[in-house]
C-alpha cells in the first residue's frame, strides 16, 4: 500500500514539476508563441511574490513550533501589527521609508517577546489544542484592539515605498519593482537566517532547544530566554513580510487572517518543523494559486491551495521535507 | 475522575453520603414551586390537557428518581438534580417569553454538536477544523430533501447519514496524519465543500442561499417556537443518551485508548483505521443532525453561515465547556450563546465612546478564551467540579486536589 502510494508521490511530482516547466520548452520548440510565454512568466513572478510573504509568515509559525511547539494562529496578526507599524512610522510620522521600516521589525520583535512573556509563558505544558486556542483568541483580541487604536482604525491604508510605480523590464517581462523587491528581500532574509542559525551562538543555541528542551537545558542555555528570543525572531520576520505585502495589497485590520490560512498550508506542505520546507511550501502555493487564477475557471483560485495540501498529506503525510519519528516503546 | 486527575482522591473521601429523605422532601418542595409558578406565570391559561402532560412529566421525573435510589436513599441524588432539570426544561416554553426560548433553543442546537466534537475531541484526540462542513452537509440535505416534500424521518436520518459519510471521508486522512497537519487536512476538505456550496448554484441556489419552511412529521407541523424548542431538545437528549452510552461502550474505551497512545492502543488490539473513522463518522453524523435543526431554526441557510469562524466557534464550545465530559458540551454551548448576547447587552449601558469601539466583541470573545485556558483549562465543568467537589469535602478541601501535574516538555514529536 505504501509503496504503491509513494509511487504515486513520485509520479505527481514528477508530472508537476514538467507542467512546471513545460511551457518554456514549448515555447523552445515553437509550439507556444512568445504573448503565451510572457503571460505565463507574468504569473508565475506575481505568485512566487506572494508565495515569499506565505514563506515569510509560514517560516515565522515554523520557528515557533519547532522551538516551543506551539502552534501560532495568531502570526498573520503579528504581521498585521509590523505592517501597521510601518505605516505609522513611514507615513503617520514620516521618518522615511528605510528608518520607518527598521523601527517597524524592532517593534514588532518586542511585540513578539511581550506575547511569548504575557500569554505563552502560563500555558507552556499544557494540551496543545488549549495553546491553539490561547493563539486563536490572542488573534481576535489583536484585531479588536488594532481597530481600537486612533488613527489604526478599521480603514484600509496604502503604504508608499521608493519602489512603489515602477517597472523593472527584462525583455517582454514586466515585473513591478514591489514583487522585484518582495523577491530579492527574502531571498535575503532567508540567507541571514541560514548563517544566523549555522553560525551564531544565539542561532545554535535556539537550534538546540528546539531539539530537545531538557538535553538544551543542562548544556547550560537558558531555555526560556531563548523561547523569547525565538518569539521576538519569528515576529520580527512577521513584521518583515507585513513590510513587504503592505505596498502590493492594502493595511487593514483581516490582511493577516487571509495569509496565515495560507501560510498554514505552506508550512504543513514542507513538513511542519522544516525552515527550507517552509520557504518551499510559500513558493508552491504562491505559484499554484498565480497559475490556477489564471488558466482555470473563476473559484479554483481559493481552492487550488488546498487541493495541493490534500494531495500532498494523503500521499506524504509528513510534508515535503518533514522527518517521521517513531515512538520506541 | 480518577484517570482524568490521577488523584481519585476527591471522589473516594466523600464524607457525607447525601441523598435521603431530608433531601427527598426539599426536592418535593422545589417541584411544587415549580408547580406554582408555571400555574401562576404561565403567558397562556394552562388547561387540561397542558396539566396531564406536566403530571405525566412529573411522574416519569419521580418513577426515575425513586427508582435510582436504593435502600439507603444513596445515588438518588444526580437523578435529582437531573429531574429538576428536565422538569424545568419542559416547562421553559410555558414561562419563559420567546426570545429566551429561542436562545435556549439554539443552545440545544450547539450543544448536538458539541456532543460530536466531544466525542472526537476530548474521547479520540482527533482534532477537526472541518466541523462547519458536516453542519453545512446535515442543513443543505435537510433542506433540500425538505423541498423535495419529505417530512423529518426522512430528512434527519438522511442528513446524519450523509454526514457521516462525508465524515468518513473527511476522516481519511486521520489515518495517516495527527495534530496540526490532520487539523489543516479537515480544514482544506471543509474549505473546498464550502466552496462548491458556494459555486453549484443549480443545487443550493449559491451564494443567495435558501429558504426552508416549517419542518413537519407525519402530518403534524413544528410551526412555533414553542414546538421547535421541544423538538431541538429531544434530538438533544436523544444525541447526549447515545453519546454518554458510546462514552461506556467498548467503542468508547478505544477512543480513549487512541487518545492515550495510539502506539499502546495499536498493541492492545485497538484497530486504529477501523476507530478512527468511526469516531469521524459519528462525531460527523451528529454535527450533521446539528446542522439540520439549525437550518430549521434560522429558515434561511447559505454558504456564508458555515465557514471557519463556525469551526473556531465549535472549538471554542468544546474546549471552554470542557473536555473531560459531555457536561462540557451544554456549558459550552451555553457559554457560545450567552456571550455575544450579554456583550451586546452591556455595550448599550457602557458610555458610547467605549461601546461603540468596532471590535469590542471580538476582542472581548478573544480575552474570554485567553483568560479561561489560562486560568481554568478543564473548561467550565471543571470550575463545576470544583465547586462541587469543595461543597462535598466542605471544610476538608485542598486547594491542591485538582492540580495538574504539569510536564516539562510536551511533545508532539514523539507519539
Amino acid at each position: 500500500m505504501d509503496r504503491v502510494l509513494g509511487r504515486i508521490w513520485w509520479l505527481l511530482a514528477a508530472s508537476a514539476v514538467i507542467a512546471f516547466f513545460s511551457p518554456p520548452v514549448l515555447w523552445l520548440f515553437g509550439v507556444m508563441d512568445g504573448a503565451g510565454l510572457t503571460l505565463y512568466l507574468q504569473q508565475v513572478v506575481s505568485g512566487t511574490a506572494n508565495g515569499c510573504v506565505y514563506a515569510l509568515v509560514a517560516l515565522g509559525i515554523v520557528l515557533i513550533y519547532k522551538a516551543t511547539e506551539t502552534i501560532n494562529f495568531a502570526q498573520g496578526e503579528l504581521m498585521m501589527v509590523g505592517a501597521f507599524l510601518a505605516f505609522t512610522f513611514i507615513t503617520m510620522y514620516g521618518f522615511g521609508f528605510w528608518i520607518g521600516a527598521a523601527l517597524a521589525v524592532a517593534g514588532g520583535v518586542l511585540f513578539g517577546m511581550a506575547t511569548d512573556r504575557a500569554i505563552i509563558r502560563p500555558v507552556v505544558g499544557q494540551p496543545v489544542f488549549a495553546i491553539v486556542m490561547v493563539t486563536l483568541g490572542f488573534g481576535f483580541v489583536v484585531r479588536a484592539v488594532v481597530s481600537m487604536i486612533p488613527g489604526w482604525g478599521t480603514d484600509t491604508y496604502a503604504l508608499a515605498t521608493p519602489f512603489s510605480g515602477a517597472d523593472l523590464r527584462l525583455g517582454a517581462l514586466v515585473v513591478s519593482q514591489d514583487y522585484a523587491a518582495i523577491i530579492v528581500s527574502t531571498l535575503v532574509l532567508v540567507a541571514f537566517l541560514f548563517v544566523f542559525f549555522r553560525y551564531t551562538r544565539l542561532g545554535v543555541a535556539m537550534e538546540a532547544s528546539s531539539e530537545n528542551q531538557l538535553a538544551a537545558y543542562y548544556m547550560g542555555i537558558p531555555v526560556k530566554r531563548v523561547y523569547t528570543l525565538i518569539w521576538g525572531l519569528s515576529a520580527g520576520v512577521a513584521a518583515f513580510a507585513g513590510l513587504l505585502l503592505a505596498p502590493v495589497t492594502f493595511i487593514h485590520t483581516q490582511m493577516g487572517f487571509g495569509v496565515v490560512f495560507k501560510a498554514f498550508p505552506a508550512a504543513i506542505l514542507g513538513g511542519f518543523g522544516s525552515i527550507p520546507g517552509a520557504i518551499v511550501g510559500g513558493l508552491i502555493i504562491g505559484i499554484v494559486e498565480a497559475l490556477a487564477g489564471f488558466y482555470l475557471p473563476e473559484g479554483f483560485k481559493d481552492v487550488a491551495a488546498y487541493v495541493v495540501l490534500l494531495v500532498v498529506l494523503l500521499l506524504k503525510p509528513e510534508g515535503i521535507f518533514g522527518r517521521v519519528v517513531v515512538k520506541k516503546v | 475522575m480518577r484517570f482524568l486527575f490521577k488523584t481519585g482522591y476527591a471522589q473516594d473521601t466523600r464524607l457525607f453520603p447525601f441523598g435521603g429523605t431530608g433531601r427527598f422532601w426539599a426536592g418535593l418542595a422545589l417541584y411544587a414551586a415549580i408547580l406554582v409558578a408555571l400555574a401562576h406565570y404561565a403567558p397562556v391559561a394552562l388547561n387540561a390537557t397542558h396539566w396531564l402532560a406536566v403530571a405525566i412529566v412529573y411522574a416519569v421525573v419521580f418513577g426515575a428518581v425513586l427508582l435510582r435510589q436504593n435502600a439507603d436513599g444513596e445515588g438518588g441524588h444526580a437523578a435529582f438534580w437531573y429531574g429538576l432539570l428536565g422538569v424545568g426544561a419542559l416547562s421553559a416554553p410555558f414561562v419563559l417569553d420567546l426570545y429566551f426560548l429561542s436562545q435556549i433553543t439554539f443552545v440545544y442546537v450547539y450543544a448536538i454538536a458539541g456532543v460530536g466534537l466531544i466525542l472526537l475531541l476530548g474521547m479520540c484526540g482527533q482534532i477537526s477544523l472541518g466541523h462547519a462542513a458536516f453542519m453545512a452537509c446535515g442543513a443543505y440535505t435537510a433542506g433540500l430533501l425538505q423541498a423535495q416534500g419529505f417530512d423529518l424521518l426522512v430528512t434527519l436520518p438522511a442528513a446524519i447519514l450523509l454526514s457521516a459519510a462525508l465524515g468518513v471521508v473527511i476522516g481519511l486522512p486521520a489515518l495517516r496524519m495527527t495534530g496540526i497537519y490532520l487539523a489543516f487536512a479537515t480544514y482544506a476538505f471543509a474549505f473546498i465543500v464550502e466552496e462548491v456550496l458556494a459555486r453549484w448554484d443549480g443545487l443550493t441556489g449559491g451564494n443567495m442561499g435558501f429558504v426552508l419552511s416549517d419542518p413537519s412529521i407525519l402530518g403534524y407541523t413544528f410551526d412555533s417556537e414553542q414546538k421547535m424548542y421541544y423538538l431541538a431538545m429531544a434530538l438533544f437528549v436523544l444525541t447526549l443518551l447515545a453519546g454518554l452510552n458510546i462514552r461506556r461502550s467498548s467503542t468508547g474505551r478505544a477512543f480513549m485508548a487512541i487518545r492515550d497512545s495510539e502506539t499502546a492502543a495499536e498493541a492492545m488490539g485497538v484497530n486504529l483505521a477501523v476507530y478512527k473513522t468511526t469516531a469521524f463518522a459519528i462525531s460527523a453524523g451528529m454535527a450533521g443532525l446539528a446542522g439540520a435543526v439549525y437550518a430549521h431554526l434560522l429558515f434561511f441557510i447559505s454558504p456564508e453561515g458555515f465557514t471557519i469562524f463556525l469551526s473556531i466557534n465549535l472549538l471554542v464550545l468544546a474546549v471552554i465547556g470542557g473536555l473531560a465530559s459531555m457536561h462540557g458540551a451544554v456549558f459550552g454551548a451555553a457559554f457560545i450563546v450567552v456571550l455575544p448576547q450579554l456583550i451586546s447587552l452591556t455595550k448599550d449601558s457602557l458610555p458610547p465612546v467605549v461601546g461603540q469601539l468596532p471590535g469590542l466583541e471580538s476582542g472581548i470573545f478573544g480575552l474570554v478564551i485567553i483568560l479561561f485556558v489560562i486560568f481554568e483549562p478543564m473548561g467550565i465543568h471543571g470550575r463545576w467540579m470544583k465547586i462541587k467537589t469543595y461543597f462535598q469535602l466542605f471544610p476538608l478541601y485542598k486547594r491542591g486536589t485538582f492540580k495538574r501535574q504539569k510536564s516539562y516538555m510536551v511533545s508532539e514529536k514523539n507519539r
